[in-house]
């Protein structure tokens, strides 16, 4: 095992690598293409087996990625944003095709207007596709996830695709030190890809992916691959504690971060919860006992886990890093889903959406969450979801949109 | 190379081993193409199909394929064959399986897929030199989806997006000239109503390694308004009045496989179909008929 400084891309290739995986269908997209630049680079130069391919575009990128795991070998591909919604129809598709492979997606905010910045919104678009979700938070945690990734992936009991996400930038490009593994540990670990009964063979002729006339069988299909996507919580529960005992790092499929006597909660996904770290430590020391929630599994969603962490508590203030327009915030609706009804839970459950585009919250936004959270929980009464924007802001862009209005017209007014 | 293998309509295989009783309307002659390459490939394939009518052969849990078969997407099938063969190549170049499970892997596609929404896949697949055979049957329209014009629609044509007196307003592309633009290893036409043609020319692509691109003219009863017992003699007049040209392309050139000396009017190809009676009835439209047929004579002139 060595130590050393790598980006969150740079541990993406690298857990591809360990996992020794045999093909790399690619497409480039800011800020992911420094994974497959440095996944080619090792291929091109004998320093890892397998085969790189650059398609098209995504939706050929993933129809390729779906058909070589559906033949038998194993497969890596990885992109961000607006190709993750280009090979949408794939993502569907492939995830039916019950093929196990690892797709990393960095994260960033969809057009329009367009940005390079992250936020979740892409992969929260492909949160009913049927791949598997492991959001990570560190670039250490990258690299080990996609390993558990094709752990996951490739158990009997689950056969699907896995997303392993990070957010663009604030991992993809932020170096941390990382720990890899060996070669031969990860490929034990990992084990060698097990076809099992996919894949095409002149001695075992086999029709994948056809059509059905109606909606029982449909029905029939689509429950399967549900009950599968169910299946993987126990799969993951098994394989986090192998990787522990093997590699001495704990990634539970909910990180809980000074949750045990805390009545007020965070809940956040991603990097950005490492600043809610921050804050709960600050505010642990003005006296508050609250804690920090972060889902690393968000499909198969972990629901029984997150109540046990959150019963008893007084309340939770959910931080979506995504909008879905006209409604608000998924995480925020998911959650509430998975408490409504259930005995001992939090009776304030309060929605912000911030950190889109790479929009920063800072330690002082998370005391004001944390605040507005403490008051509900006096009152009784849930707040409105808020959309955190400072006033300051504000004054910005609206600066901004006079200097251009004034180059252009010369001052006049119209 | 050469074409010994068929040399007479007897040397061509008639094994039957594409089954039958499936969903294509009666008298298909995208079928009837897939049916004669089938007997030259052998079950030693995979198929690899793009959204249309044929994705309706294989309806679980039945199929006529006694080889595989791999349903995708409208619009990246090709993208399908690279990822199938690459993983098969993979595997043989590991020892993971034996050279005998290899597969040919085909392409299976309707026009307004491959002249449209697949262009971008099939263009990267000729790029890379994937080794791979192309069908695509030419059925002039989108089919699967009641015969709306696509990027095939003959000049003319009504369909259910062209209803108005002069039909579809635009003209066929050659597909043929796109393909061969980006040299791939073989590229072919051929029709239905030709079987020594078509067996030559499928026998004669699977010599190449690289992208095989075989592009079929498909007459279709339901699409373009005619007995379902007609198809073959539709066909057989598509090839005799010129209007589709028997080609192939090989070591960077293009060779016409079967030259109508004597061609007949074009008119006596589209007026047995009810696609075209807007042209004929109630008066006839001589501007558009002679266009058309100045576009074949065109055509051949160059050729001659
Ligand atoms: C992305 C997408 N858009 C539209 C469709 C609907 N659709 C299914 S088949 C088809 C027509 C395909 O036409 P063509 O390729 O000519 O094949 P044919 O139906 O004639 O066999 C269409 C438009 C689809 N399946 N996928
Ligand atoms: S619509 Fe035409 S191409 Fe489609 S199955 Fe029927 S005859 Fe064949």
């Amino acid at each position: 095992m060595k130590r050393i400084l790598l980006t969150g891309n740079g541990a993406a290739a690298w857990g591809a690598r360990l996992a020794c995986a045999d093909y790399v269908p690619a497409f480039p997209i800011t800020p992911q293409t420094e994974i497959i630049e440095t996944l080619a680079d090792w291929i091109d130069n004998g320093e890892m087996p397998g085969r790189l391919v650059t398609l098209d575009s995504e939706h050929s990128m993933i129809t390729a990625a779906g058909a070589a795991a559906a033949t038998g070998v194993r497969v890596f591909s990885a992109t961000s944003s607006q190709g993750l919604l280009y090979g949408m129809e794939m993502l569907y598709t492939v995830a039916g095709w019950r093929a196990p492979f690892v797709l990393v997606n960095v994260s960033r905010g969809l057009a329009s207007p367009i940005t390079l910045e992250p936020d979740h919104n892409d992969i929260l678009a492909a949160r009913d596709c049927g791949f598997l979700q492991i959001h990570c938070a560190t670039c250490q945690e990258v690299l080990d996830s996609v390993l558990i990734a094709y752990r996951l992936s490739e158990a009997s009991s689950v056969r699907l695709p896995v997303i392993v996400n990070l957010d663009g930038f604030y991992l993809s490009f932020t170096r941390e030190p990382v720990q890899i593994p060996d070669l031969k540990a990860a490929a034990a670990f990992v084990g060698a890809f097990d076809a099992e009964d996919i894949r095409f063979r002149a001695s075992a002729p086999t029709s994948q992916a056809m059509a059905v006339l109606g909606g029982s069988p449909y029905s029939y299909f689509r429950y399967e691959t549900h009950l599968a996507a169910l299946q993987a919580l126990d799969a993951y529960e098994t394989i986090a504690s192998e990787f522990e005992e093997k590699f001495g790092r704990n990634h539970p499929a909910v990180e809980t971060y000074r949750c045990d006597d805390a009545e007020m909660l965070f809940f956040m996904i991603g990097c950005f919860a490492t600043k809610a770290k921050v804050a709960v430590d600050r505010l642990r020391e003005a006296g508050w006992k609250i804690g920090l929630v972060r889902p690393r599994l968000i499909r198969p969603y972990p629901a029984e886990a997150i109540r046990t962490i959150l019963r008893g508590k007084h309340g939770v203030a959910v931080i979506d890093q995504n909008l879905s327009m006209g409604f608000g915030g998924v995480l925020h609706s998911e959650l509430a889903s998975a408490l409504y009804g259930q005995p001992d839970m939090p009776h304030i459950l309060a929605s912000f959406i911030g950190g889109l585009g790479g929009r920063d919250i800072s330690t002082e936004e998370f005391f004001e969450i944390a605040t507005t959270l403490k008051r509900a929980i006096v009152s009784g009464e849930t707040p409105a979801p808020r959309l955190l924007y400072t006033e300051d802001e504000l004054k910005q862009i609206e600066k901004l949109q006079l200097i251009a209005h004034v180059e252009r017209t010369g001052g006049e007014r119209e | 190379m050469s074409d010994q293998r068929f040399r007479h309509l007897k040397d061509i295989p008639s094994t039957h081993i594409f089954g039958s009783g499936t969903p294509a309307c009666a008298g298909c002659g995208g079928l009837e193409v897939i049916h004669q390459l089938y007997e030259v490939l052998g079950e030693k394939t995979v198929f690899i199909n793009a959204a249309g009518c044929m994705t309706l052969l294989s309806i679980y849990p039945f199929t006529p394929f006694r080889g595989s078969w791999l349903y995708t997407a409208m619009a990246s099938a090709p993208a399908g064959a690279q990822g199938v063969r690459d993983a098969l190549d993979i595997l043989l170049e590991q020892g993971r399986i034996e050279p005998s499970e290899n597969l040919t892997t085909v392409v299976l596609t309707g026009d307004g897929s491959a002249y449209g929404m697949g262009l971008s896949a099939t263009s990267g697949a000729i790029e890379r030199g994937l080794d791979f055979i192309y069908l695509c049957y030419d059925n002039e329209g989108y089919g699967n989806t009641g015969q709306q014009y696509s990027e095939a629609t003959p000049h003319g044509a009504k369909t259910s997006t062209s209803t108005g007196p002069r039909g579809y307003p635009g003209y066929k592309k050659s597909i043929f000239d796109i393909w061969i633009a980006g040299h791939p290893a073989y590229a072919a036409t051929v029709i239905g109503a030709e079987p020594l043609d078509l067996a030559r020319k499928i026998d004669k692509a699977m010599q190449f390694k690289g992208p095989k691109m075989i592009t079929a003219l498909s007459p279709c009863p339901t699409g373009w308004g005619f007995d379902p017992k007609e198809s073959v003699e539709i066909g057989e007049l598509a090839v005799k009045t010129g209007v589709w040209p028997l080609k192939e392309y090989v070591d960077g050139k293009v060779i016409h496989t079967k030259v109508p000396r004597k061609r007949l009017p074009v008119e006596e190809y589209l007026k047995r179909q009810g696609r075209f009676a807007h042209l004929f009835n109630p008066s006839r439209h001589e501007s558009t008929l002679n266009e058309i047929q100045q576009r074949i004579d065109r055509y051949w002139e160059q050729v001659e």
